[in-house]
């Protein structure tokens, strides 16, 4: 039986060609890789190679015919020894298979972890530390709980941290476990992923997260996605952490919130905390979590002071926010630093009589719909605060998921307070007018309570 | 004649004559028979890939390994069941040579559940944890440090196996490659960086893109051990990855630069005018790393025309099975849309 040769589709988007010159006649012989004939697509002139061994048999298709489907016979070939006469004189190009219809449209999901069990309220012995003696507990103690979990980044180990946050770590565990890198984050980022996926649960510190834009194809592309387009095969426990946001007079190539940044891809975990407390036992849910986690800290949040549990077993599940202040008048969504500025509003708010809800967001993918829904639902009002710029941010978010949500419960737009629009200033004082501040945040909230 | 060179470099001991080494360490005849049926399968698979694509089965972007069968099977052939390979997108013959089914490969060409990720990665994005097989990744040169990173787990694990990281000439300029060679080289992970030199990054020849004296040498000012090597060759192949496997076990990175060609087009849609179809042609003819391995086999008396005929046969029935099972295997079913982008916590 001679076999036929067909019309290749020679790019993705090919329907049709011509064929624009034979390379070979009726009874050559072919072997696979032999160019057999020249063919224009709608990009440009192709060969077409031999696939099969084989004589020709015949020619389907003249040269020069034009608009010739994929697909459709193109050339016969027929083994040694068999006769030619087998070949069909006119035969109907195979029919060209329909795309299959496109799948049914999916209800928009969330592509989020089941909803952990609501924060058991801690009851044990707590201690009065800094964020940033938090952030080391926290990594201490994974460390000591879990053999593959190693510290690295630059000046983590010797210098204990360009913020100190890494302090005591390489005296307890040596530089196996807490490694120095160079100065070359698109490279351990990297390296931090690859040793992800050998098995290990790596925390990479970013000096600032600034300087993560170097390795943002390795986190994206790398760490994000590697699951899903491995069918679920390739986990990828690892933290990445580092100040986030506006720092002090530092211009604008070190002061950014990247929260929105990672917030938009699937496949990452974003947690940003306010509190020590949060800080250490996010941290800590952070480390134990199996897949590719953005821890973004504040440098000016890392001399705060709070009660923190000491408990080792004691951790705070992400995915959930927390109410900071309630209230009954108006809703105020904040994160990392801007909660402090919130609760600041907050209070001046209450002095004119206005009772605020502030509520903390803490984890910003998955963000926790329901409980900014819930407090919608009683307050009937929403603000949204954050350092990063008001495109496409958080805040941005916040509105839909209000509108997706909690519509029918609102009295007013939505009011997003946010860092304005522009690269960060140096000069103190606009530095200041850069970046939401209590007077801001206390006018969205009158603003929306037409007050 | 032997293509084979070595380069002193960072303290390595310069190596005999390669084609000595390999008739002695390679002659006997089930080990050369294993890598002609293993290159025989890559070149078929490949093939019958390249049809499916024409008749529209396969989609996307689709590179095809045809032409550098030697380089993967005779590295391949030197690593051990502890080992780790990671390589860039143009990696069915990597799959293939690591041990993966045809089956699972072509069903993931095909974009069905059958496929190695179920259909959610495609031709640039397929793993194997069981054959230690780290992907398919598809932007150039992102397979470096990760490979690196491997290493690194093999190490601070404190087992003995290697990482061998597979990229392109084209890759070979990205900025990442030379962290991820100074790290390596730091920290003494055992890493082999495998280049594979085939003259070209889509349309741009490798004298248009890479400055200096051969990219084996670009481990010079890390003290990383270069080697070029005849790529069309898998006796050579294997023998020069025979002492750089070695030497990367023992704890210290090495590069391989292959001097190997890829006869087909970058990807499915490349009209290939930036090279002549003689200079294609002529590779065939001289340098085919099947046919010279074919020969071998036949004027050494290891195999018989017929004892190669029945490993054809053997072949074209694999690929049929896999081409058929890729056809047959069903698209994953709608509910797929949403699994696998986090795991439970
Ligand atoms: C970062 C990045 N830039 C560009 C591309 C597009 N691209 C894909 S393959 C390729 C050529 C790479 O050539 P080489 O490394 O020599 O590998 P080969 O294709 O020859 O195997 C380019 C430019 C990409 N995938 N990723
Ligand atoms: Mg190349």
């Amino acid at each position: 039986m001679p076999v036929a040769v067909t019309m290749p589709a020679l790019s993705p988007t090919m329907t049709e060609g011509t064929l624009a010159k034979w390379l070979v006649a009726e009874g050559d012989r072919v072997s696979p890789g032999d160019v057999i004939a020249e063919i224009e697509t709608d990009k440009a002139t192709m060969e077409v190679e031999a696939v099969e061994e084989g004589i020709v048999a015949g020619l389907a298709v003249p040269e020069g015919a034009e608009g010739i489907e994929v697909n459709s016979t193109i050339l016969w070939l027929r083994g040694e020894g068999e006769s030619a006469d087998a070949v069909p004189v006119v035969e109907a190009p195979p029919p060209v298979a329909d795309p299959p219809p496109p799948a049914p449209a999916q209800p928009r999901r969330e592509a989020s972890k089941p909803q952990p069990a609501s924060e058991i309220d801690y009851r044990g012995e707590t201690v009065e530390i800094t964020v940033r003696e938090a952030l080391r507990d926290a990594m201490a103690e994974e460390m000591r709980r879990d053999e593959s979990v190693f510290v690295m980044g630059e000046e983590v180990a010797e210098y204990e941290g360009a913020y100190k946050v890494t302090q005591g770590l390489l005296a307890e565990f040596g530089p196996r476990r807490v490694r120095d890198t160079p100065i070359t984050e698109h490279g351990f980022a990297g390296l931090g992923v690859g040793a992800a996926f050998g098995g290990l649960r790596p925390v990479v510190e970013f000096m600032t997260f600034n300087f993560a834009m170097q390795a943002i194809d390795q986190i994206v592309n790398s760490a994000a996605k590697t699951l899903y387009m491995s069918g679920g095969q390739m986990g990828c426990p690892i933290v990445f952490r580092g100040p986030n946001g506006a720092a002090a007079r530092v211009a604008a190539q070190h002061s950014q919130c990247y929260a929105s940044w990672y917030a938009h891809i699937p496949g990452l975990v974003v947690v940003s905390p306010f509190s020590a407390a949060d800080a250490k036992g996010l941290l800590k849910t952070a480390i134990r979590d199996p897949n590719p986690v953005i821890f973004l800290e504040n440098e000016i949040l890392y001399g705060r002071r709070g009660a923190v549990p000491t408990d080792p077993d004691h951790t705070v599940p992400i995915g959930r926010a927390k109410v900071l202040r309630s209230g009954r008048d108006v809703t105020v969504v904040a994160f990392s630093r801007m909660c402090a500025v919130a609760l600041e509003a907050a209070d001046a708010l209450a002095g004119e009589g206005i009772d605020a809800e502030v509520i903390d967001l803490r984890t910003l993918r998955p963000l926790d719909r329901e409980t900014i829904a819930a407090s919608i639902r009683k307050t009937n009002r929403i603000v949204s605060v954050e350092e990063g710029w008001p495109v496409a941010g958080i805040g941005s978010e916040i509105a839909a998921i209000a509108m997706e949500d909690a519509f029918d419960w609102l009295d007013a737009p939505v009011a997003r307070v946010t860092g304005e629009d522009v690269p960060m200033p140096y000069a103190a004082n606009l530095e200041a007018l850069a970046l939401p501040d209590a007077a801001r945040i206390a006018a969205a909230a009158r603003a929306v309570c037409y007050a | 004649m032997s293509r084979q060179s070595s380069k002193k470099r960072g303290g390595a001991s310069a190596k005999g004559n390669g084609r000595a080494a390999a008739n002695g360490a390679a002659s006997d005849s089930g080990r050369l028979l294993r890598w002609y049926r293993d290159m025989l399968l890559i070149r078929r698979f490949e093939e019958r890939a390249g049809q499916m694509y024409g008749m529209g089965l396969i989609g996307g972007f689709c590179h095809l390994y045809i032409g550098q069968e030697a380089v993967v099977v005779g590295i391949q052939a030197c690593l051990g069941e502890r080992d780790s390979v990671i390589t860039g997108y143009r990696d069915h013959g990597h799959m293939l040579a690591a041990g993966m089914e045809a089956r699972g490969v072509m069903a993931e060409l095909t974009g069905r559940e059958g496929g190695y990720s179920r259909g959610k990665g495609g031709s640039m994005h397929m793993f194997s944890r069981e054959k230690n097989f780290f992907g398919g990744h598809g932007i150039v040169a992102a397979q470096v440090p990760l490979g690196v990173g491997l290493g690194f787990s093999h190490r601070y694990k404190g087992e003995d196996g290697v990482s061998v990281v597979y990229f392109g000439d084209g890759a070979a300029n990205q900025g990442q490659v030379y962290e991820s060679l100074n790290l390596a080289a730091l920290w003494e992970l055992p890493v082999l960086f495998v280049i594979e030199n085939n003259k070209y990054g889509m349309g741009t020849s490798v004298s248009r893109a890479a400055a200096g004296s051969g990219l084996h040498a670009r481990g010079g000012g890390f003290g990383i051990p270069g080697r070029l090597v005849d790529g069309m060759d898998v006796r050579a192949v294997y023998e020069a990855a025979g002492e750089a496997v070695a030497e990367v076990r023992g704890g210290r990175p090495a590069i391989l630069e292959m001097e190997t060609y890829r006869y087909r087009g970058h990807s499915m849609s490349d009209p290939a005018k930036y090279r002549t179809r003689e200079e294609v042609n002529q590779m065939r003819r001289d340098r085919d790393p099947i046919e010279r391995l074919r020969h071998v086999l036949e004027s050494e008396g290891h195999a018989d025309a017929d004892a190669l005929k029945a490993i054809d046969g053997e072949i074209r029935e694999i690929v049929a099975d896999a081409a058929q099972f890729a056809e047959q295997s069903p698209e994953p079913d709608p509910s797929e849309l949403y699994t696998d982008v986090l795991l439970e916590a």
